[in-house]
């Protein structure tokens, strides 16, 4: 009982779910951006990974943690119109092409932290992401120690999470990403772009993702380091699919898999094994991937060519 | 002066001429009706007038500007609004979703409730009232047709396209549908209007153009032509209107539902309590107008649906809780209603589609392994059976005409010799030429000794092939008739639910 308490009751505990749920959270938001708009979007992993490490090479040129952040999601952004331009142009199998770039930014940002940083890793004077504290809510007890003080990019994931949740469903652009994510052919029909649709859907997703990337080298972890990731991109995909394809889905998936390695983390003190507990979150991907819990619907047209007319 | 003006048009896809020589001249207030066998370019003439496909030759003449429009997009803006024979609805999306879908683009705020609030106005206006806040997905095909056309006006359309609007519709929507085209027509917007059926284009249209091969071949007011004559155009010989059916010994009973009640997806109780037979050499005809519960009676009967009470025997088999592969393996065939949807792979060849029911079974695979020889040769035997064109079992299924999609299924199905063929709706969209070859087959089946249940929306089909019509009205059986005991009068009157709960002669 004093274990559970121990554990369970420790506000830290719900602090790094919300820190650990964060890189989820952006990947799985943009993923979703890049699916309901019909292109299959498992290029998370590299593009993080890429992220991270232009994030990291740029702060360190221009002593700037927020031009790294900059850097970042163009980054991002380029990587997936490597994915954009075959899955949209050339009609290629959009998982197999997510798949190489996965592989490719494996290996690119592996050689340049080796040319460019050589050995001794990415410099120890990095700037990093700032950490924000909420004047007021920090002083509540509990909740305070939760949500009161956490790195910016947490604060910014919850905005964008409203932000994106209120142009799929609210604006007359989201409209159109959903149509095309449904039926290309029908909303081609009514004078929509399926082209520069999917363009638009797959760049927000490359640059949250990238954005995930620079938090993970700029705010959770110090550094760059090779495959840093760890299958973070992998997670990020279950969470989306568990959230239904929807904004506030990915971000409650997020939380339950950042919790998970919370949880696998805090537990570390303890006689529990180590292993076990940090299969968790990997466990529960697999669960989640499997659609065991809940049956969700993927967009009609995801992952399927679009034709434009003969 | 003329508001569209079609001039040598031509589209060639491959080694298929699919328009040539192509002209078509339509004044305002007026319908138009085009006619023409299932393949000879109907819906590709639409597609490039709605700039869908771009024409390789030939000029489009629209609204006073010579027009060569690039996408979806400039057609629309011109004026051009097109009702699509495979609708081109989001299903995922609500009534106003669809209809103002692509106008406003932009990173605004999409006005949900102004959008309700003009599309639910505007569909009144026009007489065809819709529930702007349903999801299209759970509206019935009658409905879609509904949105399609309210989209287009809500474009401000000068020029309305229906492509084979009424292949989807119960003749009560047609009355319905002929209405709206009416006050359309008098509010100066003419209307293309497609289709296959000789007495539509009669009530409806002034004028008539008839296409054959990818060509205009014959253009005339209604009035001055006769159904023969318009039939011979279409066809290029002379069409029998009439089936004659030999008289065939019926049997053993084939198919028998006992006390069969079904409920729909949403639970609504959709057939209640209907028991009848259907024997060896024998059609019985299911009437009944839309929605009635023949949809549902009949995937209770093939497998897709649970029955809620009851049992269906086939023969002296009770198939009641028998998967679909099962009833396939005993003997059923089944003619779905969205063919579509239900009985074709779009992506997949004339040849592998005709093979898809029994592709684990002799000829078509050995010790596990395809025999795509054996496959071919079947295909190419059917295609040429059933006329179905053009004659090359290599092409996608979804690039044939609808109507040439049609003849797959039906190629597929019947070919299999089954014990019970499900029919349903076999000759929508087909023309007349094709629907003689498919009646023909169906009664060719009947002589064999096999049975078919068959559901019409058409009385005319129904009474020419059925040897019993069993009538259904709110989810009962209302009547079976003997064909020859009954009238036309005393069928509709059956259907509207007028007469209830009467067994003749069964
Ligand atoms: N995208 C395509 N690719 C290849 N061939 C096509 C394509 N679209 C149509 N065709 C061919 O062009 C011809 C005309 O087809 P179309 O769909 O215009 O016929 P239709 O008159 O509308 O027939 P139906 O009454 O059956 O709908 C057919 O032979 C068809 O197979
Ligand atoms: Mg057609």
């Amino acid at each position: 009982m004093n274990f559970f308490l121990q554990v369970f009751g420790n506000p830290e505990l719900y602090a790094s779910t919300l820190a650990m749920a964060t890189p989820l959270a952006l990947a799985a938001l943009g993923g979703t951006f890049s699916e309901r708009t019909g292109v299959v979007n498992i290029a998370m992993e590299g593009i993080m990974l890429v992220g991270a490490f232009f994030g990291v090479m740029i702060a360190v040129l221009t002593h700037s943690s927020l031009l790294g952040l900059l850097a970042g999601m163009v980054a991002g952004i380029i990587t997936s119109l490597a994915l954009a331009w075959p899955a949209i142009r050339l009609q290629s199998d959009q998982v197999i092409i997510g798949m190489a770039i996965n592989v490719f930014a494996g290996g690119l940002t592996a050689f340049l932290l080796n040319t460019v940083y050589g050995y001794n890793g990415t410099p120890t004077n990095t700037p990093f992401l700032p950490t924000i504290t909420i004047p007021g809510l920090v002083k509540i007890p509990f909740l305070g120690q939760v949500i009161g003080q956490q790195n910016l990019l947490v604060y910014v994931m919850l905005i964008l999470v409203v932000v994106g949740h209120y142009v799929l469903f609210h604006t007359n652009i989201g409209l159109q990403m959903r149509a095309v994510g449904e039926h290309p052919e029908a909303a081609a029909t009514v004078g929509v772009s399926v082209v520069n649709i999917r363009y638009l859907g797959v760049s927000i997703g490359g640059m949250l993702s990238g954005m995930a990337g620079v938090y993970l080298s700029l705010g959770l972890l110090n550094g760059f380091d090779v495959n840093m990731t760890n299958g973070r991109g992998y997670i990020a995909l279950a969470a989306m699919i568990f959230g239904k394809w929807t904004p506030f889905g990915s971000l409650l998936s997020s939380l339950l898999f950042g919790f998970a390695i919370a949880l696998s983390i805090s537990l570390q003190g303890y006689q529990v094994s180590a292993n076990l507990v940090g299969m968790l979150p990997y466990v529960l991907t697999i669960v989640a991937l499997t659609g065991i819990i809940g049956r969700s619907r993927a967009p009609l047209a995801d992952g399927i060519p679009y034709e434009p007319s003969k | 002066m003329a508001l569209l003006e079609i001039a040598g048009l031509r589209k060639v896809f491959g080694q298929v001429v699919a328009n040539d020589h192509v002209d078509l001249t339509v004044m305002p207030g007026e319908t138009h009706a085009i006619l023409g066998e299932n393949g000879a370019g109907k819906s590709t003439l639409i597609k490039m007038i709605s700039g869908l496909y771009k024409p390789d030759a030939g000029t489009i003449l629209f609204d006073g500007a010579l027009r060569n429009f690039n996408n979806p997009r400039e057609a629309i803006v011109a004026g051009i609004g097109v009702v699509h024979q495979h609708f081109m609805l989001i299903p995922a999306l609500t009534v106003a979703e669809n209809v103002v879908l692509g106008i406003h683009g932009g990173w605004g705020r999409y006005d949900r409730k102004t959008a309700e609030e003009q599309v639910s106005k505007l569909s009144k206006e026009v007489g065809l009232p819709l529930d702007p806040t349903r999801k299209v997905e759970d509206l019935p095909v009658g409905m879609q047709q509904r949105v399609e056309i309210v989209k287009a006006l809500y474009r401000q359309a000068k020029l309305l396209v229906l492509d084979e609007p009424t292949a989807v519709l119960t003749p009560q929507e047609t009355e319905d549908l002929f209405e709206v085209v009416h006050h359309l027509n008098q509010d100066g917007i003419p209307v293309i209007f497609i289709s296959h059926k000789l007495d539509e284009v009669r009530a409806v249209a002034h004028k008539v153009t008839v296409m054959r091969a990818g060509k205009t071949v014959f253009e005339s007011p209604v009035g001055s032509a006769s159904a023969q004559q318009l039939a011979y155009w279409m066809v290029g010989r002379d069409i029998v209107l009439q089936t004659q059916r030999d008289v065939v010994q019926s049997g053993a009973t084939v198919l028998s539902v006992n006390d069969l009640t079904v409920f729909d997806d949403r639970h609504t109780k959709k057939v209640d309590n209907v028991s009848f037979a259907v024997k060896e050499g024998e059609i019985f005809g299911l009437a009944g107008v839309d929605g009635n519960g023949q949809t549902e009676l009949v995937e209770a009967i093939t497998g897709l649906r649970k029955l809620a009470h009851g049992s269906v025997y086939l023969q002296d088999k009770d198939i009641s809780r028998a998967s679909v592969a099962k009833r396939i393996e005993q003997g059923i065939a089944y003619i779905p209603q969205d063919r579509q949807r239900d009985g074709l792979v779009l992506p997949f060849s004339i040849a592998d589609n005709l093979q898809l029911r029994e592709v684990s079974k002799a000829p078509f695979s050995k010790g596990g392994w395809l025999q795509k020889r054996a496959a071919r040769k079947h295909a190419e035997q059917l295609v040429e059976e059933f006329d179905i064109r053009p004659r090359n079992v290599d092409l996608p299924v979804g690039d044939l005409s609808g109507g040439n999609q049609q003849k797959v299924i039906l190629a597929r199905e019947m070919a299999r010799r089954p014990m019970l063929l499900v029919a349903v709706q076999p000759t929508r969209g087909l023309d007349v030429g094709a629907i003689e070859g498919i009646h023909k087959h169906l009664l060719a089946l009947r002589s064999e000794g096999r049975s078919i249940l068959l559901v019409s929306l058409e009385l005319d089909e129904i009474l020419m092939l059925s040897d019993r019509i069993g009538v259904m009205h709110a989810g009962h059986l209302v009547a079976v008739y003997n064909n020859g005991e009954v009238s036309r009068e005393e069928l509709g009157l059956a259907m509207t639910g007028e007469i209830t709960a009467k067994e003749a002669g069964a």
